[in-house]
């Protein structure tokens, strides 16, 4: 600023400049407009009012006993819906990346190519688990609350479903990125399918399958309460309720007990994994 | 060989941990698996074939995908506005006490997810995918915040404390020493972040937030399984795209 007090310089980027603001003008006004963009709404008085009454609930946060009693509940609620949710993830996903591991094809070992019906069998069960991860969890939530009421169980479902798909495809990347040689020498050797996977995939891969399963069920305990939003249990549940009823305080205690409860999750998540690795 | 005490000693308590959560839950699980909820699931699913494909809903699952789009692309911009904003004092450039409060700022926008932001920002924009934007803007300023501060933490302070000594004014040099050093990090950042951000502002409709979620809940509360069956595939396609599109960029600026 103070060098163009006395030469004036021409800026040597300018057309560059003006382009990229002319670009980035032409795209971002249709997306503003196509994103209902208007500040405007936001001091808009009856809006500013609702507002306030909201905020001004938000102070003091519930504390009764009855509630935080409640809200006890629902957090281990939410803690038991993602504990399980990610064990029966791993009992969709460990036996289907079982089933599309090529490493451990026979026909592959021994002719070099995949006889067709198994190449088949792996490709289907990885477009499967492809499709199952490609729905987001609480797309499944609410559809399975449709299926199968609110509650509980739809929030287990939507888990063990969308991780399953996740959980299968990277138990099938470690299986197949693992030193695979001494399963093969066993396979060459005579040993059987199960034998192999047993004696030689399984014991190289376990710690890193653990450790990302750990990791999982971190995610699943966040996932769980926002799950909880489209009425599939825990605290996500009841902090919907408190917000429909514009109970502030409540929303807030809800609020600092999930941040608690992500941060706790986060350590023990931590920890076990430093312990199994 | 290994003394088996400790390894025996988690197992079982995990599985009493195990047991207990299964305990809890309410659901019926012996029914959930039985020959006629299988049949009840089946109905279920079939009820949503064929997907709906008037022309009608076909133009709106496309302008309910440029709206999630146009969501996630404004929801960014502003969180990497605001992010930047809030990056600088949190580098410590305005010394400890500014660096505290907005490093708790930033943590608190982050730790609040985006579905739950929806659902507050819903109270105070109303419905719609204003929301959304506003929702996607706020937690996304929290990561992007704490992510450029880091950045520019990181940066070698040379070229500004030049600038500085020979009379350049502190915004001047900034814009000129320390902004171009961080520019492609926090550029990509920000590519980072909208790809995520798509995928969350598909799904931020089913609080009301605008986008292919509020399309899905919509149909979904109406019984039209038919349309929702649409809006899904539209969803699908939306995170498809994105994902191999973003792959294919990223091993293009790898290799």
């Amino acid at each position: 600023m103070r060098v163009t007090d006395t030469v004036t310089y021409k800026d040597p980027a300018w057309h560059t400049r003006i382009t990229w603001t002319v670009v980035f003008l032409a795209v971002l006004l249709p997306a503003g407009w196509l994103a209902e963009f208007n500040p405007a709404v936001l001091w808009d008085e009856a809006n500013l009012r609702t507002v306030g009454h909201f905020l001004g609930t938000f102070l003091p946060p519930a504390h009764s006993l009855e509630f935080l009693n409640m809200v006890a509940i629902a957090t281990w609620k939410t803690i038991a819906i993602a504990t399980v949710g990610t064990v029966l993830a791993a009992i969709i996903g460990f036996p289907a990346a079982l089933a599309a591991n090529r490493a451990l094809s026979l026909s592959a070992l021994t002719t070099g190519r995949m006889a067709p019906w198994a190449a088949a069998v792996r490709w289907t069960v990885r477009a499967v688990l492809i499709f199952l991860r490609s729905v987001p969890e609480v797309v499944w939530a609410l559809l399975i609350v449709r299926a199968v009421g609110l509650g509980d169980t739809a929030g287990v479902l939507a888990i063990a479903l969308t991780y399953g798909g996740m959980l299968g495809k990277v138990y099938l990347e470690i299986f197949e990125s693992t030193d695979v040689e001494a399963t093969r020498s066993l396979l060459r050797n005579g040993a059987g399918r199960t034998q192999g996977f047993f004696y030689g995939m399984l014991p190289a891969c376990l710690p890193e399958l653990t450790s990302y399963t750990v990791y999982r069920w971190e995610c699943a305990i966040r996932a769980s309460v926002i799950m909880g939003f489209v009425g599939a249990g825990g605290l996500g549940q009841q902090m919907e309720l408190s917000m429909r009823m514009l109970a502030g305080g409540e929303v807030i205690t809800m609020l600092a007990v999930f941040v608690g409860l992500v941060w706790i999750a986060d350590q023990v998540s931590l920890q076990l994994r430093k312990w199994t690795e | 060989m290994p003394s088996l005490t400790r390894p025996l000693l988690a197992l079982a308590a995990w599985l009493v941990f195990f047991a207990a959560c299964v305990a809890t839950l309410s659901g019926d699980w012996a029914s959930l698996f039985s020959a006629g909820s299988a049949r009840g699931m089946a109905k279920f699913v079939g009820d949503f074939f064929p997907p709906a494909h008037d022309p009608e809903i076909l133009r709106k699952v496309a302008a309910g995908s440029l709206e999630t789009l146009a969501m996630s692309w404004i929801g960014t911009l502003i969180a990497a506005v605001a992010g930047l904003g809030l990056a600088l004092p949190a580098a410590g450039r305005w010394g400890g006490m500014a660096k505290g409060t907005t490093r708790l700022l930033l943590n608190g926008l982050r730790a609040v997810p985006e579905l739950v932001w929806a659902a507050l920002v819903v109270v105070a924009a109303g419905l719609g995918p204003f929301s959304g934007t506003l929702a996607l803007a706020l937690h996304t300023s929290g990561v992007l915040g704490r992510l450029f501060a880091e950045a520019l933490e990181n940066v070698s302070p040379e070229p500004y404390e030049s600038l500085r000594r020979h009379g350049v004014g502190a915004a001047a040099a900034f814009w000129y020493a320390t902004f171009p050093q961080v520019l492609p990090q926090l550029a990509s950042y920000a590519l980072y972040r909208w790809e995520i951000n798509i995928r969350a502002a598909a799904i931020l409709g089913v609080v009301g937030a605008g986008g292919l979620g509020q399309m899905l809940h919509f149909h979904l509360s109406l019984f039209q399984l038919h349309e929702a069956a649409s809006v899904l595939i539209a969803m699908i396609l939306l995170v498809t795209v994105v994902d191999l599109a973003s792959n294919r960029v990223r091993r293009a600026l790898t290799s």
